[in-house]
């Protein structure tokens, strides 16, 4: 490694500096604080555990995307994690245990062995809320409005649009598609990239019932605003009820989401299929105009839980804190800095502690020029008294 | 209030067959992008504006976010991958064949196997699911040359009519992948955008069908 190398990081690795730190923090404590008024608890899970309980349930994209080394005091293998969601599924079935429902918030830095998306970093601060307990439509609805008002907390409520999507539509589907593994996971890539074109090549080459033909041809075709839900409707109408189910919630969401957030943008797209490994119900992102990618996702995943021998309904959503920050205009409110000499007066030391209890920066002057620079008032003393001046 | 949408076209021989096309589906630049220098060109919509840029680097605009959509070739999307783009339509244009080629009456080769490419994920993808061990080695132009100069054993390329290969002693062995250009959206535009991207997704495969109608008849 060259002398110059040695300052940089590796690629896709970020640290933050004094003023972008300092919006970070103060976004992280006004999201855990709305968090905590919704009633969600924040908790810790490690930076790193057995590999095992971090892969359990997931799909195989996080497993690639999972650092990994070995325990030296057990020779197991162990991960760092990739995504905090899993480890907080493990804490609510094996560590809680509480009967009902459980919300729970966290807030701590991941790392992705690739970038998830183009110019993601690879140490991204994820942030989420998961709600475990409940599976109707009141959590979701509770979930994705905490999802919102935290869009609103950090400033990116602007131009803000939701996608929604649903498994069920998919997976309704399937069961009376009667495809092949394999013809399920082309029929998968197919609708991940929208290839209209090799979609009607594949759907014809199938043989199967002109019904069930029309839908598999039309489901990457649902997309749109919320009239994409009466076109599903009437397409599905001789769909099994879970397709049908999962319209009609649908549905549901997006009125009553409206009712909450009127000026909300609502796209449908009832062919994401994102982590279609293990959601199970709703799934939905928030994007923004000026943002290439999502700036924060969630759904439902009833199942994960039952890896760790509880299956809970649960439902969440996250975020990654820095890209919300960077994205963000907002302007952290100016510090109130005020210089005071370096001396050894007890009055002083009095002043200067009252005033740091007051929530003033107070900085010692070590130097003539160095601390001035970033401070707007001085403590000078007159009559005795120690006050504060402006510079 | 009209989004703005930024379209991507593959410069070149794509660009010739692109632009009447677009003009089928009422989007006709304000000037003549063959005659001018500029990269970014206005059109008859206010909203509209069209990028000329290289083949290759149009998925990795519309991924970026850096254009809505864009206009390339499936061969370049192959070779890229297209992660996180939607394919909606084949614009049934500058078609050809990606192929092995090598030289007339070639030996099997036995053990492993040079190949010279520009398209080095795509060989390395179809060989790997063939089950062969192949040398990839990446070059940027002239492949034919490649065996001939006993650098390669074969080439993987755009075969269009055969006749640079049989020009030079080679020929056509293994057909990778039927190629046409497609149109690409990014997904958060198609999102986001929706109400502007989907009537000129409507309009141009109208006028794709009628090409198609035009052709059968």
């Amino acid at each position: 490694m060259a002398l110059a190398d040695r300052w940089l990081l590796p690629e896709g690795v970020q640290e933050l500096l004094p003023s972008q730190a300092r919006r970070v923090e103060l976004s992280r404590r006004r999201l855990l604080d709305l968090y905590e008024h919704w009633g969600y608890e924040l908790v810790m899970p490690p930076l790193f555990e057995h590999l095992e309980s971090l892969l359990t349930g997931v799909g195989r994209d996080l497993e690639l995307n999972t650092v990994k080394a070995t325990d030296q005091m057990s020779g197991h293998l162990i991960g760092v994690r990739a995504d905090i969601t899993p480890q907080v599924a493990r804490i609510d079935a094996h560590r809680l245990r509480t009967p009902g429902v459980t919300r729970l918030c966290y807030a701590g830095p991941v790392v992705h062995a690739m970038p998830t998306q183009p110019l993601a970093s690879r140490n991204p601060l994820q942030i989420g809320a998961e709600l475990y307990g409940h599976s109707g439509i009141e959590s979701d609805v509770e979930v994705i409005s905490l999802m919102v008002e935290t869009m609103q907390a950090v400033g990116l409520e602007h131009e803000l649009s939701i996608d929604l999507g649903h498994v069920g539509v998919f997976t309704g589907l399937m069961e009376v598609a009667q495809l092949t593994e394999q013809q399920k996971e082309q029929y998968l890539d197919i609708l991940s990239r929208k290839a209209l074109p090799e979609l009607t090549l594949f759907v014809n080459a199938l043989d199967a019932k002109p019904i069930i033909a029309k839908c598999l041809l039309e489901l990457p075709r649902l997309n749109g605003g919320v009239e994409v839900l009466a076109r599903a409707r009437q397409l599905f109408a001789e769909a099994p009820a879970r397709v049908l189910d999962a319209i009609e919630y649908l549905q549901q969401l997006t009125d009553r989401l409206a009712l909450r957030f009127p000026d909300l943008d609502q796209y449908f797209d009832l062919s994401e299929l994102r982590g279609y490994n293990y959601h199970t119900g709703v799934v939905f992102a928030a994007y923004i105009p000026r943002f290439g990618q999502a700036i924060a996702k969630g759904g439902r995943y009833d199942e994960i839980g039952r890896d760790f021998g509880r299956a809970r309904p649960a439902t969440g959503f996250s975020a990654d804190l820095y890209t919300l920050v960077e994205l963000s205009s907002d302007v952290a409110p100016s510090l109130q800095r005020v210089l005071a000499p370096a001396e050894e007066d007890a009055s002083l030391l009095e002043k200067v502690k009252q005033l740091r209890a007051d929530g003033v920066s107070v900085i010692y002057a070590l130097s003539d020029v160095e601390p001035a620079t970033k401070c707007t008032a001085q403590l000078v003393q007159r009559n005795g008294e120690w006050v504060v001046s402006d510079l | 209030m009209k989004q703005q949408l930024t379209i991507a076209l593959s410069k070149g021989r794509i660009l010739k067959e692109t632009l009447p096309l677009l003009a089928e589906a009422d989007i006709v630049p304000a000037e003549d992008i063959h005659s001018s220098r500029k990269l970014i060109f206005d059109t008859n919509h206010d909203n509209i504006k069209l990028v000329v840029i290289r083949a290759t680097d149009v998925p990795t605009y519309v991924e970026y976010g850096g254009a809505d959509m864009g206009i390339a070739g499936k061969d370049v999307l192959l070779e890229h991958g297209a992660a996180g783009l939607y394919e909606p339509l084949d614009l049934k244009i500058s078609k050809c064949k990606l192929m092995v080629a090598g030289p007339k009456d070639a030996k099997p080769v036995e053990g492993r196997m040079k190949v010279a490419s520009k398209f080095v994920n795509v060989t390395r993808d179809y060989f790997a699911k063939q089950g062969t061990q192949v040398d990839i080695i990446k070059l940027y132009g002239a492949m034919e040359l490649a065996p001939l100069m006993g650098l390669a054993d074969r080439i993987v390329d755009i075969v269009d009519t055969g006749n640079t290969l049989r020009a030079n002693g080679l020929e056509p062995m293994e057909e990778i992948a039927d190629i046409s250009s497609r149109l690409v959206v990014g997904q958060p535009s198609m999102k986001m955008k929706y109400r502007q991207i989907q009537p000129i997704l409507d309009k141009l495969a109208d006028a794709i069908n009628r090409r198609d109608a035009e052709v059968t008849q």
